[in-house]
């Protein structure tokens, strides 16, 4: 049986990728799948977690991450369609009309 | 016979309601209506003096006191004990006012139904004569001061609406009347103000203002002194039983004074100790002459809060006052300005208000108040100066006029100086005597030269239209119109129809109005056996015993003086007679010059019978055997009754005669100045003027002594330039413009500068805006960190994200460690 310790790195990796790709990525796609591989990343170290304590409320949190993703992703890709038929582009650095 | 003295009030109520009557319905009556209501109340008045004369007769000439219905308490203040009852006298002096008033006054109401027709405001005329008389009535009936001078403003109100009541006459005419009317009422104020002051301190230093109170014996001779008049004594108190029961009334507040009364009543009864018995009412109980008898035999001291004085001085200052007051009315140095412009009024007011009536309210009051002259002895040798130099004064004055009525103003004035100085030396009784014959015949002289007046203007009239004007007003002609001035003046530019230089000859144009004008002028210039040399002469034998006998200065100066006025008078009446009826006319209005009407002559025939022989009721003892016929002094005694201190003085042939002599010496050289066509030189000027010798005198008398012009250049211009002074200088200037621009203007303006920029704009707004502008200047900051990249938010939450999560680690590794 593998050991959790390559779970949580494995997580790790990816959630250190999905904020690296948020942070560095132009494109609103982009950014939104690494935000998504953020989120698979905590869903594995939660699944991880739970097996190695045996408890099934990490399983609970995954099942809610999964959820809210799934809105999440309705939601944000309706948006990215919106910002793409106003400015023709979905370069998010464009899109700083909201600055102070 | 006994309710007779309530009749009394009938006699101011009758003339109130005539004036009422045609103040209100007088335009609706026209002019008969009017006139012969205003006519016929005065009348009325007359014939209720009648019966109160007759009633003094049948009892015995004792005082009445009567108190009114409805006006008992007139005025009460209960908190002071304050009480001043409108209550009436009826005695012998006040009933002698009343005849002369209202007897006088009758005739002139009718005379003036003549002059004044054809005025527009006819029945107004009529209504102020009226009022007058209410108003004159009420200042001799009064009993107490303070209802004197009740009548003495409101005579003082009507004479100055009848002098000004020709206001609206054309070419400035009405503004020289309405002018004068004005200066009569102003000078008269400052006479007032001496009524005023001697009411207060008789109020204050006898506690009442009542004459005598109901029951008060007033007239005994006085308290403490001999008895004089024991015979008239009898029959007076044989009567007073009588008097008694009417003076009684329903007089509540003065239950001792009743109680005293039955006292009188008892004593006379018996018929002994029948005078002298005012002794048993308690002084605070008496009148004020009463009261003042007392003090002054007690030689009280009168505390007048910051100082006391003696009772003495203290009736001296009262008298001084009055004195004052009545220079103010009775036309009195230095006070007489007023009255030769009061000539401006309508001749019939001349005659019944500046010459027989009211002016001599001045005299009544200070015979009234003999008890308070008797005792001032200062006062006294003042009055007798006051009335001597303007005797004399207003006789030299009246020497160098041109208009006929002013000659008689300053006559009047002249005449009232008489009196006054009789009042002076302590003539009391001569005083009045004089008073009611100059009433007569100066009321006849004013009426004589109002019917001149008229006549010439009826002669301008004629003049002026020809014979047409007849046609013009056919129910005219006869009174000439003349009152309907406004037509005359304005076609004369230059005539003037009391001017003596235009008239002459009238004599046979007017005969009635000669012959009576020459009745008066003789009575007035005091020749035998006319009113006026009877009264004259008791006024200089009285200055003359007071002068010999007491060796007092004021006799002496009084006799010496008077003569003076006598001689002026006697010369200058004449001079009028000459230039006004002898000699040819001067001009052609004087030519056409036409009588008057009956309603004017038969007043003018009336007033001419008692001038000559009214003087008869005082004639003196021992003389021509005329007091077997009328009696000796019976005139005076009848005033005893009612004023303490008359006395007749006996006959003095020597200044008589000196006086006769001197008056006729003046008529002399009178017509041998102006006689035989003398009286006017071609080029209108006065032969005095033309002698050397005379000419400044003369040039004197024409200017009124510069009287007027002194007033005008010591007081008038003073004052108005003083005034000017305050008004235009330091109010306008320094007050308005300095004070309140520089330093109040200028204050404000400071105060507020220094509120509305440093303080509002700089503290007030300054921290409020900087308040804003601090968050602004931070908002501004802060507003820079919301970039609107997406990545910085990104960023942000992510090390937020660290730092919770190194927050919430730190523990564990404290723990560890």
């Amino acid at each position: 049986m593998v050991q959790t310790e390559a779970y949580i790195t494995l997580a790790l990796v990816l959630f250190v990728l999905g904020t690296m790709g948020v942070m560095l990525r132009r494109n609103a796609i982009l950014v939104f799948m690494s935000v998504e591989l953020m989120l698979n990343a905590t869903n594995l170290a939660l699944a991880a977690f739970a097996r190695h304590w045996g408890h099934e409320s990490g399983h609970l949190f995954v099942f809610f991450i999964i959820t809210v993703a799934a809105a999440e992703v309705a939601v944000g890709l309706a948006l990215i369609v919106a910002i793409f038929r106003s400015k023709n582009s979905i370069n998010i650095d464009e899109l700083h009309q909201m600055e102070g | 016979m006994e309710n007779y003295p309530q009749l009394v009030s009938l006699i101011i109520l009758i003339p109130a309601i005539g004036a009422f009557i045609n103040f209100f319905w007088g335009a609706r009556l026209g002019e008969r209506g009017a006139a012969m209501v205003s006519t016929g109340a005065s009348s009325l008045a007359f014939v209720v003096a009648l019966l109160l004369f007759a009633y003094l007769g049948s009892s015995g000439y004792e005082a009445v006191v009567v108190n009114p219905p409805l006006l008992d308490g007139w005025i009460r203040i209960p908190s002071a004990n304050v009480v001043i009852p409108w209550q009436m006298r009826v005695d012998t002096l006040s009933v002698t006012m009343m005849l002369v008033i209202t007897g006088v006054g009758s005739l002139i109401h009718m005379y003036a139904i003549g002059y004044m027709h054809g005025d527009e405001r006819f029945p107004r005329f009529f209504a102020y004569l009226n009022m007058f008389l209410a108003f004159m009535l009420t200042l001799v009936t009064g009993n107490n001061l303070l209802m004197m001078f009740v009548g003495w403003e409101g005579v003082g109100l009507c004479s100055f609406l009848l002098i000004g009541f020709w206001w609206d006459k054309k070419n400035g005419v009405g503004w020289r009347n309405s002018n004068a009317a004005r200066k009569a009422f102003i000078v008269n104020r400052i006479g007032d103000f001496g009524i005023l002051m001697a009411i207060f301190l008789v109020f204050w230093t006898f506690g009442t203002l009542d004459f005598y109170r109901p029951g008060e014996l007033a007239v005994v001779g006085g308290y403490g002194e001999a008895t004089e008049h024991s015979a008239e004594g009898a029959v007076a108190g044989e009567h007073s039983e009588g008097e008694a029961v009417v003076a009684e009334g329903d007089h509540s507040e003065t239950a001792a004074v009743a109680e005293g009364e039955s006292v009188v009543v008892e004593t006379a009864s018996s018929q002994e100790l029948v005078y002298t018995d005012n002794e048993h009412i308690a002084t605070e109980q008496l009148g004020i002459f009463g009261q003042a008898e007392r003090f002054v035999a007690e030689e009280r001291v009168v505390d007048l809060g910051p100082f006391e004085l003696p009772i003495v001085t203290v009736l001296a200052l009262i008298t001084a006052f009055m004195l004052l007051g009545a220079a103010g009315k009775s036309a009195q140095i230095p006070l007489f300005i007023w009255l030769p412009d009061a000539m401006a009024g309508p001749t019939p007011v001349s005659a019944l208000i500046h010459a027989a009536t009211m002016v001599t309210a001045g005299v009544y009051m200070m015979v009234r108040s003999n008890v308070f002259f008797y005792e001032a002895d200062v006062t006294s040798l003042v009055v007798a100066l006051v009335g001597t130099g303007t005797a004399v004064v207003a006789g030299l004055i009246a020497v160098g006029q041109w208009d006929i009525k002013r000659v008689l103003a300053y006559s009047t004035v002249s005449q009232l100086g008489f009196m006054v100085a009789a009042v002076g030396v302590g003539a009391y009784g001569a005083a009045v005597f004089h008073l009611v014959t100059h009433a007569f015949f100066k009321a006849l002289l004013f009426l004589g030269s109002g019917s001149v007046i008229h006549g010439m203007e009826h002669g301008h009239h004629h003049v002026a239209h020809g014979h047409d004007a007849h046609h013009d007003n056919p129910h005219d002609a006869d009174h000439g119109d003349a009152h309907s001035t406004a037509v005359v003046v304005h076609h004369a530019e230059e005539f003037d129809p009391q001017d003596m230089r235009n008239m002459g000859g009238l004599r046979s144009k007017m005969p009635i109005t000669y012959i009576t004008y020459v009745i008066g002028t003789l009575a007035l210039a005091g020749i035998i056996p006319f009113a006026g040399f009877w009264s004259k002469d008791e006024i200089l034998a009285d200055a003359w015993l007071v002068g010999v006998l007491e060796n007092n200065l004021a006799g002496f100066l009084a006799l010496g003086g008077l003569l003076l006025a006598a001689g002026f008078t006697a010369f200058y009446m004449w001079r009028q007679i000459i230039m006004v009826f002898h000699g040819k006319p001067r001009t052609e209005a004087a030519e056409h010059a036409s009588e008057s009407s009956l309603l004017m002559t038969i007043p003018l025939m009336v007033l001419g019978f008692f001038s000559v022989f009214i003087g008869f009721i005082n004639t003196p003892a021992n003389v021509l055997g005329l007091d077997g016929i009328f009696g000796a002094h019976r005139f005076t005694d009848w005033l005893e009754y009612s004023v303490v201190h008359a006395h007749a003085a006996d006959f003095q042939p020597l200044i008589a005669l000196g006086a006769l002599s001197l008056a006729l010496g003046a008529i002399f050289l009178a017509s041998n100045i102006y006689g035989q066509g003398k009286a006017v030189t071609a080029d209108r000027r006065d032969p005095l003027a033309l002698r050397p010798e005379t000419a400044a005198i003369w040039k004197l008398a024409n200017a009124r002594m510069y009287w007027d012009e002194t007033y005008y250049r010591f007081i008038e211009n003073p004052f108005n330039v003083l005034s000017r002074f305050l008004a235009n200088t330091l109010d306008w200037d320094f007050w308005h413009d300095y004070f309140h621009d520089r330093v109040i203007g200028k204050g404000f303006n400071a105060i507020a500068g220094l509120l509305s920029k440093p303080v509002d704009i700089g503290i007030i707004d300054g921290v409020v805006n900087g308040v804003g502008a601090v968050a602004k200047w931070f908002s501004g900051r802060l507003r820079t960190l919301q970039t609107g990249y997406v990545r910085v938010y990104a960023i942000t939450l992510l090390l937020g994200v660290v730092v919770v999560i190194i927050v919430l680690l730190l523990p564990l590794i404290n723990t560890n460690g």
